[in-house]
């Protein structure tokens, strides 16, 4: 390749990014969609989008908000704190985004929303369910899912009354959401006079856990609890599996996604795998036809689809009761409950759900999951 | 004992994996002086390839594991060989006379055009591919036992031929000879009738096909990759390259095994948050006391 065209095709490419970058400024509503679009996590961020795009489709074609049509701006934070900041940062400044759904990992969604708060933005996070997302007093942030302390415990009982398991194996990935998780699963344990046999945490990215899987063996776990995604679950699943561990493996919703099996290998390695998840969102009457739509175009609306759903109509409906300015919105949320695609949502003083309803699903050979009875 | 076997065995197949894909680095250094940042991207990249190959194969309604690890191996190492003198031609030799930083720069700008190229055409999710080998061998130990998977063995056999190979190609024939002498003086060695660029050239498929071979193993093995996979697995790679002594050849590989079985014992044995605060500082007392890393040779100044 010449150097001509190369520096005519590098040309093209800046100018087509600038491009790109300024379609977006003349809408009606703005509202970002922010979660990891690409890397190693995209799968949360489809769900979120899809979630989140169905919502603002259904409610376009209801007539909008008092009139003026939502206009969706996709944000790609990889699940990065640093890349988060950015994206943030362009939703407010060059987007003028009045609300967002989002963000996916809770470490990227604590630093975006100190800028959405400084900008008067609304957030509404589906799926960021570290303590500290709501705990540090922002009077912007919401989310429409449960939180890690209230997953702890949930797995912890478990553990304790339902496998009478007295050896168990702590292990996270060493990120906000995952060690957060696991901390919360491992003081529940402790308040029940557990002490695990072991606490480690594990690189996000690698793929060989096979030391790690060796030293779970050496303690003879009953039990491992995982805190992170499903990136990091298949393959340490498998490496358990595959070095001849029989101990049960829980984690949290960070593995709720189809492509768990496929990380993993084979849904055999995962067939007994336990989570924590809130009560089945498709089981609601409300979302029936809203699942139904997602079925009929043929998208399965698993993990966080429904929540991101959700998230997008509490974004929307405190919008439409306060003229589109966002920050009385979000004093109105903490006071009045919006129907959703989940239910009636009531949110308390900090932004969480008064009421949080985690339960124990069950992964089969399969790759499917089913809530435990 | 059966714990410490055990996690021998682990950091072993780590340590082999490592090794290939540090030849790559330690070739290239030796014989231009520029460290390939791209060469993890190469790797990435023969895990998609893998994929690929693997997806064909079975198309083809080929099923067994011998022939498609074989077929796999080879279609895999000639593409990314490929991968490896296209990066080459486009990203270094136009800059071979201006200056290392140069160089350095551009690899830096081909590792992030091979993972935007691969994100964008092969999607930004997880892939994966299903196990091909299943089953494990068993030894009893004490009390306790050791299990090695039958992949794992197939990649410590893969992983040791081919650096077999690789050494006999460089000791023992023509093209290894042209290729030391490139790497100990470029200007003597083309005028002695050598044509260098061509043997830098056929360095860089070299470097490639080991990550290749890397690539294959570990995306058979483990069966999850990304277009970021090479990030993390490239670093460590490079340390192992340092330790070994970067320019050296059995330094790479030995460096490489070093890295893997002390990253593994100590995971096991001490802690897995630390891991890799241990890699790193076994990296930086070895530099102390050997600053060329165990085998390589100190840098002689020429007068």
């Amino acid at each position: 390749m010449s150097n001509a065209i190369v520096k005519k095709s590098l040309l093209s490419i800046a100018i087509a990014g600038a491009m790109g970058a300024s379609v977006l400024a003349q809408a009606d509503v703005v509202i970002g969609v922010a979660g990891p679009h690409t890397g190693a996590y995209a799968a949360f961020g489809e769900q979120l989008w899809r979630g989140a795009e169905q919502a603002a489709k259904d409610i376009n074609a209801a007539g909008g908000i008092n009139g003026e049509m939502i206009k969706l701006v996709k944000a790609d934070d990889a699940c990065e704190p640093k890349q988060a900041v950015s994206v943030a940062n362009r939703l407010v400044d060059s987007d003028d985004a009045v609300g967002v759904v989002g963000h996916f990992c809770s470490s990227s969604t604590m630093p975006a929303s100190e800028i959405y708060e400084e900008a008067g933005v609304l957030m509404v996070t589906p799926a960021s369910t570290n303590p500290r997302v709501t705990d540090r007093g922002l009077s912007n942030v919401f989310r429409v899912c449960g939180r890690d302390d209230q997953q702890g415990d949930v797995a912890g009982a478990y553990i304790i009354s339902e496998l009478n398991a007295k050896r168990v194996a702590i292990i996270h990935d060493k990120d906000t959401y995952g060690k957060g998780l696991a901390d919360a699963t491992k003081s529940a344990l402790n308040n029940y006079g557990v002490t695990e046999v072991l606490y480690e945490g594990l690189t996000r990215g690698e793929k060989d856990f096979n030391a790690l899987v060796t030293k779970i063996r050496s303690v003879d776990a009953e039990v491992v609890y995982f805190g992170g995604l499903h990136s990091e679950a298949g393959p340490l699943v498998r490496q358990l599996r595959e070095q001849g561990s029989k101990a049960i493996f829980i984690s949290g919703d960070g593995i709720v996604s189809n492509e768990f099996a496929s990380v993993a290998g084979s849904p055999e390695y995962i067939d007994g795998v336990l989570m924590t998840f809130g009560a089945d969102p498709q089981s609601y009457p409300a979302g029936k036809k809203v699942v139904q739509v997602f079925k009929d175009s043929g998208y399965e609306p698993e993990g966080y689809t429904l929540y991101s759903y959700a998230a997008m109509q509490v974004v929307v409906e405190a919008l439409k009761n306060n003229d589109l300015d966002p920050i009385k919105g979000a004093d109105w949320l903490k006071s009045n409950s919006v129907s959703t695609v989940m239910g009636v949502k009531d949110f308390d003083s900090k932004g969480d759900l008064k009421v949080s309803d985690y339960v124990m699903y069950e992964w089969d050979n399969t790759g499917n999951y089913a809530q435990v009875n | 004992m059966d714990i410490v076997l055990q996690q021998l065995v682990n950091g072993l197949t780590l340590g082999s994996v490592y090794g290939l894909i540090a030849i790559g680095y330690t070739m290239v250094y030796g014989i231009i002086g520029m460290i390939n940042f791209a060469h993890g991207d190469v790797y990435m990249v023969s895990a998609y390839i893998t994929a690929i190959v693997v997806a064909l194969l079975s198309f083809f309604g080929i099923e067994s594991f011998p022939i498609i690890i074989i077929g796999t191996l080879f279609i895999t190492i000639a593409v990314t060989g490929a991968y490896g003198w296209a990066i080459e031609q486009i990203a270094y030799r136009p800059l071979r006379n201006s200056g290392r930083l140069s160089a350095l720069i551009s690899a830096i700008g081909m590792s992030l055009i091979l993972q935007n190229y691969v994100q964008i055409s092969q999607g930004a999710r997880q892939q994966g591919i299903p196990t091909m080998l299943t089953g494990a061998v068993r030894f009893d130990v004490g009390d306790g036992f050791v299990q090695i998977t039958y992949m794992k063995l197939v990649i410590l056999l893969v992983a040791f031929l081919g650096m077999g190979t690789l050494t006999y190609i460089i000791q023992r024939t023509k093209l290894g000879r042209m290729c030391r002498a490139t790497q100990q003086d470029r200007k003597m060695a083309s005028i002695l009738g050598i044509n260098t660029d061509r043997v830098i050239s056929i360095v860089f498929v070299i470097g490639a096909s080991m990550a290749a071979l890397a690539g294959v193993l570990i995306t058979l093995d483990y069966g999850a990759f990304d277009f970021y996979v090479g990030f993390i697995i490239g670093i460590k790679a490079f340390t192992a390259a340092v330790l070994g002594g970067i320019g050296s050849l059995p330094g790479a590989m030995l460096g490489g095994i070093i890295l893997g079985v002390s990253e593994s014992l100590f995971a096991g044995l001490i802690s897995s948050d630390y891991k890799d605060v241990f890699s790193f500082s076994l990296l930086v007392i070895i530099l102390i006391f050997r600053p060329s890393g165990l085998l390589g040779k100190p840098e002689v100044e020429k007068v």
